[in-house]
């Protein structure tokens, strides 16, 4: 029979449609608007979960996010989401569900034996065991541990769902949409301030929705914020974590309610929230009773019975018991009374109190000054036992298959103690509610003490009222407030029950009271500490119910109040958040912009083989099929340009155009060479250095006029070194003339190198003559290119005579295609990166593996570009004795001596028969112009060793290769190549 | 020394564990010790342990301002390795290691050293080859590492997305001896085992001022009052400025956040400690089922311990990027650390401008790993003032002497590391 | 954190870049390597307020000094370089 517990009648689910879904391979029914734990109670499912440490069964406890036990895998395959808390996740036609922490089925758990082993299994016990032998831990004992502990599964794969992120902005942000919430949102709104109300539940109301003599009101509210154009209502929606300065973290549950998202949807929404004003209604989680047994699947929270009773319209159990502390509990008793369950008995420590007067004149019975002291019953409760309260004279027994219990209430003050506020422990409440805030928020009603639905509406409203004024919105008409009789919430300090038998403060790591006393007397008495030691609260639930009563199980056991131990520290998250959506879009591909440069189409048409540098795509080498492998490609363009032309995309170098009256004085400052004294039309080869003496970057700047110039920069450092320039402009020399202005992206630049680039761009440059004489090597100027308006420069990375060609980017492609097609002639070819590399490599030019930020101008061979005379950048630093001690590794060639015995990158220079590093291999390439291995190191002594011999050894490979130290220009050293 | 035998064990259990006791006194102050220890941390404790027990300095304090172990050491990421470039720096993380891998015994309290291998991804040819110098720099120290390919790191870490779309995964290079360890437990064995030693640990005992007299420590006043010694040592990573600025001197560290973040229990995902190439993330999960991750720092001086919403989502795009089965799991708490950084990522372990005053210090991200190392180097150098060959390169003045030990080559900015 | 940048108004942290200590000053080419010392590596720590570099990065790239509390990270001033 389905649905054997469901109430005929009442409630917030639709009884219209029928929603089919499966629990540990059974097929159940439930109706929209049940969590997964209401269907399972409709049905009568009492066992859903095996505990974390001695696998106890559990049942469901609670009816929200504070659910310690009722954790399941939730759907199937890809989508398989472990720990998710039947208490909230929303039933959808064809749900599907596991229990976990489990070993064979939830009724016969195998590993239910550890709770044989319990007495040695108490907290810490790992601290003081498994130490030997010594190497047993990570062979025997841990992959014990391992698989003993973790709570459910995780798929393995990837998840097939996306996620959004998304920005908002209001005056008043509202948290939470109980009677303080609705109220605050209300009087908020009413001033015409932004609002946003965020609430996590898919319906709103928050307790309002357990009252149905409230229901006018809920709803009435509800209509009236519809209403307000500048009311957004965020319904499953958390407030995650309360940042500096009215930041808020958001996660919005798009589709979790759906079989899966809809097509273009998100499965849930990352929202970051930047409030003026915050209010925070974020009521109160019940608070458990430790006692023994307190953990067999029937013993649920009080006011989450009455919930299943009323929202859901539930019975949960046949006969109860309610055992509470103070008088707003009782009306659970009455809930489900109403429902149905025969209340056997209302079991309260506390003599006397008019809650207890009036539940006897409705006929329950009250048993005044008891307490429970075990439950009983297997798999499911099938009694308890109490006695009088302190233990004195008989225990007796009552037969019950639910038992309501309800220690008080914990104000949520997570997000308030997240924001920077204090806790204050208020005696009568037995309770921590928020102190003075830091930020600008306010909480309001449950979360601040304020509990009964009038006051707390009433304390909502207000909260509402005066945040839309901070935010600057003074007035709106008042709304009415619901009328209600508000029971007192404040309980008799009642925490523990000490009895024998396991009484749990911490259901879900399984930590007794006796841990804490453990922890206690093994000197972890401090809250902290004791927290660490036994796990207490920092299960999923993070001791939303339990943790306040660990607390004041050790503030008993060092006999110290309460409000002196504390709570342990609230962290974010306030609840758990998936990964996919803190991550939100920018994963995978979109992990980091992909940028490309101008002429990325036209590799692509050629069929370039791309290379990550940063966040570029460049061309590593264009394969042709003739080419046996990327080697093949590589040299074959390589040789182009040693013996013909090539041509080459470097758009991807950094740009800075630089103007000013004091643009050069500027540069002689930022650059450790002088610029000053460069001709306009001529560019100079530039090193930078950091203000500790270590090279920062290397490029080639142009003197386009007097007062006017153009830098380059490395692809890499192009944003450092702007950043760079602009951070001494303003704060070290802020009185210069000087403006800077990246141009990376309006220039496209290309570079076309070889003895017969000249030939090859004379048909497309226009208005310059490209002889040595009028353009020589290191000249500027500008031109047309195909037609386009350019600049030509020059320059050259690879040892030949060489021009870069700049043009401003549109125009790119189009004057890139008219030198391949003037070219042609002379047989240029396109070069990538690699080819790029193998010529400076020979060339002996440094790149990113030699300038890795360690080393200095002397030690890559460029000490005498350091000017002698005026402040530069790093000319201080770069004479500290350390950075000019001559044996510092300096840049060397290296040649293998077997020519055609790879020299890896990484490997260590050390001399015959030694250990000792040397140095090292930054960059190795086989040559063209000089057939075999070769490359750059940094070795001692680096000058004195060229002409010598030295092993480049590679443990990792289990490699060694002789080399001979040489000169680092493998080519043209007397660079006659360049000039023409 | 094995308080914890099994037969004790055995025996509690059966009595309701009632007859344990503090894992270390709480003491109280005495006028006057040997050495005073500031900082109850990992690394102020180890450095009492190692100086009772190497160097038999017995009467000693180590001063705590609130609960030993709740500072860094109580959050981090729990990961133990010596995978570093610079020969100054492997051969003291070897160090650190092999103290490591018999701190269980040493201490008679079990740390959880579990060495699950270290796994650091590359996604292109430079950060291969750097790989390729660093693993080769280990291995002619004598420490192990191995460069693993696209199978091998499949191998290591099914999860791993060896194809993701943007930075494809090219190999990695893995320390095998490297894991993790249980961080809390770090400091309650070395407390444990110090105390047992004779060392006094004094909680709740903040110091308010260094009594410094013609150039020499002579002790600290504090919140309990006066206390002399000869010798006192730092060990207040995060806070190091805040102490020397009472002695005078300043000191090249900035306080920067780390963030550090744990997930919901799972049962066994990932076996070893992973680091993504391609941008700030490493991941590891705990014996206790949780996934523990981090990534870079906030990148502005705070002692918040709170971290941005900002660099979270970093921390966590990264993540998925790098394993895309994570996407569903969730996760349960962040936290955040304060770090000491250095102008060149590595440490102080030196004598410092005032007699008699050393420190431990500058940890950045690092500190973890190096507790052990870290104590018992510092514990030489008080014993001996002098360092110890291990630290004779982290003092303060490699600054002005040019000889910073810049693992990464990012420069004097600590916001950049 | 959001700083109210003093040209295009609060903006997240998110757009600016962060350079440290603000009160130093680069000294005197010639003052010598001790003051270069100083002012590249040993930079204010307060555990308070902090007189901190900052770039609006991704807005106008204006440099400002802001005065930010370290523990707080309340923010009680923000100057244009």
């Amino acid at each position: 029979m389905s649905q054997t517990h469901r109430l005929p009648a009442g409630g917030h689910v639709e009884r219209g449609a029928t929603l089919t879904f499966r629990f540990d391979g059974r097929s159940y029914q439930g109706h929209p608007g049940d969590t997964l734990a209401a269907a399972l109670l409709a049905n009568g499912v009492r066992l859903v979960g095996r505990s974390f440490k001695y696998h106890r069964p559990r049942g469901i406890f609670s009816a929200g996010v504070e659910e310690p036990n009722a954790l399941v895998e939730l759907r199937s395959g890809a989508r398989r989401e472990p720990d998710t808390r039947a208490t909230i996740a929303e039933l959808f036609d064809g749900l599907v569900a596991e229990s976990q922490t489990r070993q064979g089925s939830l009724a016969f758990d195998r590993m239910a034996v550890s709770g044989l082993a319990a007495p040695w299994l108490g907290a810490g016990f790992y601290y003081k065991t498994f130490m030997w032998p010594p190497r047993f831990w990570e062979r025997v004992y841990e992959p014990l541990i391992r698989r003993a502990a973790g709570l459910g599964r995780a798929s393995g794969l990837p998840d097939p769902d996306h996620y959004e992120s998304a920005h908002a902005h209001c005056d008043v942000l509202v948290v939470g949409s109980g009677a303080a919430g609705l109220a605050a949102a209300r009087a908020a709104g009413a001033t015409g301030a932004r609002v946003i109300l965020a609430e996590q539940d898919f319906l709103l109301g928050g307790g309002l929705l357990a009252e149905p003599a409230q229901e006018g009101w809920r709803r009435t509210a509800l209509d009236a914020l519809a209403a307000m154009p500048e009311v957004t209502v965020m319904p499953r929606t958390t407030i995650f974590g309360f940042y500096d300065h009215g930041v808020l973290g958001a996660v919005e549950r798009v589709a979790d309610h759906l079989p899966e998202p809809p097509p273009h949807t998100p499965r849930q929404r990352f929202w970051t929230i930047r409030a003026a004003e915050v209010v925070l209604a974020t009521g109160a989680h019940e608070r458990l009773i430790a006692f023994p047994g307190n953990d067999r699947p029937g013993v649920m929270l009080a006011g989450s019975a009455a919930a299943y009773a009323r929202r859901w319209a539930v019975r949960p159990g046949g006969t109860a018991v309610l055992f509470a502390t103070h008088d707003a509990a009782y009306d659970s008793a009455l809930a489900l009374a109403e429902a149905g369950t025969r209340i056997a008995a209302i079991l309260d420590p506390r003599e006397d109190s008019p809650a207890m007067q009036h539940a006897r004149e409705a006929g329950f019975t009250v048993r005044a000054g008891s307490e429970i002291c075990d439950t009983i019953g297997g798999l499911a409760l099938r009694g308890v036992r109490f006695r009088n309260h302190g233990g004195a004279g008989q225990e007796a027994a009552l037969p019950a298959d639910l038992l309501l219990v309800s220690g008080g209430w914990n104000p949520a003050v997570h997000l308030a103690s997240q924001s920077g506020a204090p806790l204050v422990f208020d005696e009568a409440l037995q309770a921590f509610l928020p102190g003075p805030p830091v930020q600008r928020e306010r909480s309001a009603g449950a979360c601040r003490g304020i509990h009964g639905i009038a006051a707390a509406a009433a304390d909502g409203a207000e909260a509402g009222r005066a945040a839309a004024e901070g935010a600057g919105f003074p007035s709106g008409p008042a709304a009415p407030l619901p009328e209600a009789a508000d029971a007192s919430h404040a309980p008799f300090p009642l925490y523990e029950v000490r009895a024998r038998g396991k009484a749990f403060v911490d259901l879900q790591d399984d930590v007794t009271a006796e841990d804490m006393r453990l922890a206690h007397r093994e000197g972890f008495t401090h809250i902290e500490h004791a927290k660490r030691y036994t796990t207490h609260a920092m299960g999923t639930d993070q001791g939303k119910s339990g943790g306040i009563v660990g607390a004041a199980v050790l503030a008993e056991a060092r006999g110290e109040p309460l409000g002196v131990v504390g709570l342990p520290r609230f962290r974010p998250y306030t609840t758990p958040v998936a990964w996919g959506a803190m991550a939100g879009e920018a994963v995978g591909q979109h992990f980091q912009p992909t940028r490309r440069t101008p002429l990325h189409r036209w590799h692509e048409e050629a069929g370039a083989v791309w290379m990550d540098a940063g966040i570029w795509k460049r061309p590593a080498y264009y394969p042709r099929p003739a080419d046996a492998d990327a080697w093949a490609s590589v040299m074959r363009e390589a040789r182009a340009v040693r013996e013909r032309a090539g041509i080459c995309d470097v758009s991807t170098l950094g740009k800075i155009d630089i103007q000013g009256r004091d643009a050069a004085a500027f540069l002689d400052l930022v650059y450790a060479n002088t610029f000053s004294t460069l001709a306009v039309g001529r560019a100079r080869y530039g090193l930078m250095l950091r203000e500790d003496g270590i090279v920062f970057d290397d490029g080639t700047t142009s003197r386009i006029g007097p007062q006017h110039f153009y830098m380059t920069t490395t692809t890499a450092q192009a944003g450092p070194v702007m950043q760079h320039l602009e951070f001494h402009l303003a704060s070290c020399w802020p009185d210069l003339d000087v403006s800077l202005a990246s141009v990376t992206d309006q220039w496209a630049t290309m570079s076309i190198a070889g003895p017969r680039a000249r030939e090859a761009i004379a048909p497309v440059i226009g208005g310059l003559d490209l002889s040595d004489a009028a353009f020589p090597f290191m000249a500027v100027g500008d031109c047309t290119a195909a037609g386009v308006p350019a600049r030509l420069f020059r320059l050259s990375f690879s040892g030949e005579m060489a021009y870069e060609i700049a043009v401003p980017a549109g125009y790119a492609d189009r004057v890139w295609r008219a030198v391949m097609a003037a070219g042609a002639a002379y047989g240029i070819e396109p070069y990538g990166v690699e080819a790029l590399g193998l010529l400076r490599i020979e060339k002996g030019h440094v790149a990113g593996p030699e300038l890795n930020g360690q080393t200095t101008a002397a030690d890559c061979g460029l000490g005498r570009m350091l000017k002698k005379r005026g402040d530069f950048i790093g000319r201080a630093l770069a004479g500290r004795p350390g950075l000019q001690d001559p044996s510092r590794p300096r840049l060397v060639g290296i040649r293998s001596v077997r020519p055609e015995q790879q020299i890896r990158a990484g490997s260590h220079l050390l001399e015959a028969g030694s250990s000792e590093s040397l140095g090292w291999v930054t960059s190795v390439t086989r040559g063209v112009a000089r057939p075999g291995w070769l490359g750059l190191a940094m070795l001692r002594d680096g000058e004195a060793r060229i002409g010598t011999t030295l092993t480049a050894a590679n443990p990792l490979f289990d490699e060694a290769a002789p080399v001979e130290i040489v000169s680092p220009h493998h080519y043209d050293p007397e660079n006659a190549r360049v000039r023409g | 020394m094995l308080r914890y035998s099994a037969f004790r064990i055995a025996a509690e259990g059966l009595r309701g564990n009632r007859g344990w006791t503090p894992t270390w006194r709480k003491a109280k102050p005495k006028p006057r010790y040997d050495v005073i220890v500031i900082g109850g941390g990992g690394h102020g404790l180890a450095t009492a342990f190692y100086l009772a027990e190497v160097h038999g300095i017995r009467n000693v304090a180590v001063l705590e301002r609130g609960l030993i172990g709740q500072g860094n050491t109580g959050r981090n990421t729990t990961i133990v390795r010596s995978n570093y470039l610079l020969p100054e720096n492997n051969r003291f993380y070897e160090h650190s290691l092999k103290l490591w891998e018999g701190l269980e015994q040493s201490l008679g309290y079990n740390v959880m050293m579990s060495q699950r291998g270290v796994v650091n991804l590359f996604h292109n040819d430079a950060q291969r080859n750097a790989a390729i110098r660093r693993g080769n720099s280990m291995r002619l120290s004598g420490i192990d590492a191995e460069l693993v390919d696209r199978e091998g790191v499949r191998a290591l870490c099914p999860l791993v997305d060896l194809d993701n779309s943007r930075y494809p995964v090219m190999g990695g290079l893995l320390q095998r001896r490297g894991g993790t360890a249980r961080h809390d437990a770090v400091a309650w064995g070395f407390a444990h085992a110090a105390d047992a030693r004779g060392v006094d640990i004094i909680e709740h005992c903040e110091v308010t001022g260094l009594l410094i007299e013609g150039g020499a420590i002579g002790g600290v006043q504090t919140t309990r009052g006066e206390i002399r010694a000869p010798k006192v040592g730092l060990a207040v990573a995060g806070h190091t400025t805040t102490l020397t600025d009472m002695a005078g001197f300043p000191l090249p560290i900035e306080t920067h956040l780390l963030q550090a973040f744990v997930s919901e229990g799972l049962k066994p995902l990932i076996d070893c400690v992973v680091t993504f190439g391609a941008g700030h993330f490493y991941i590891s999960q705990s014996d206790k089922g949780g996934l523990v991750f981090g990534g870079g720092l906030d990148g502005y001086n705070s002692y918040g311990q709170r971290g941005t919403l900002r660099e979270a989502e970093h921390v966590f795009a990264a993540g998925l990027s790098m394993i895309p089965a994570l996407g569903r799991l969730r996760a349960l708490r962040s936290w955040a650390g304060v770090m000491d950084m250095t102008p060149d990522g590595s440490p102080f372990i030196c004598k410092t401008p005032v007699h008699g005053l050393y420190m431990t210090a500058g940890w950045c991200y690092g500190g973890f790993k190096a507790t052990p190392g870290s104590g018992w180097c510092h514990a030489w150098t008080i014993a001996k003032d002098e360092p110890h060959p291990l630290n004779a390169a982290f003092t303060l003045e490699r600054f002005r002497e040019g000889r910073a030990l810049d693992e990464r080559g990012n420069g004097p900015y600590p916001w950049a590391q | 954190m959001r700083i109210p940048c003093p040209h295009c108004g609060p903006r997240d942290e998110a757009e600016f870049a962060y350079r440290g200590d603000a009160t130093k000053q680069r000294p005197a080419p010639d003052a010598g390597i001790e003051a270069f010392h100083d002012y590249v590596y040993l930079r204010a720590n307060p555990r308070g307020w902090h007189e901190e570099w900052w770039q609006h990065a991704a807005g106008c790239r204006a440099w400002l000094r802001v005065r930010r509390h370290t523990v707080t990270h309340e923010i009680a001033a923000v100057t244009p370089a």
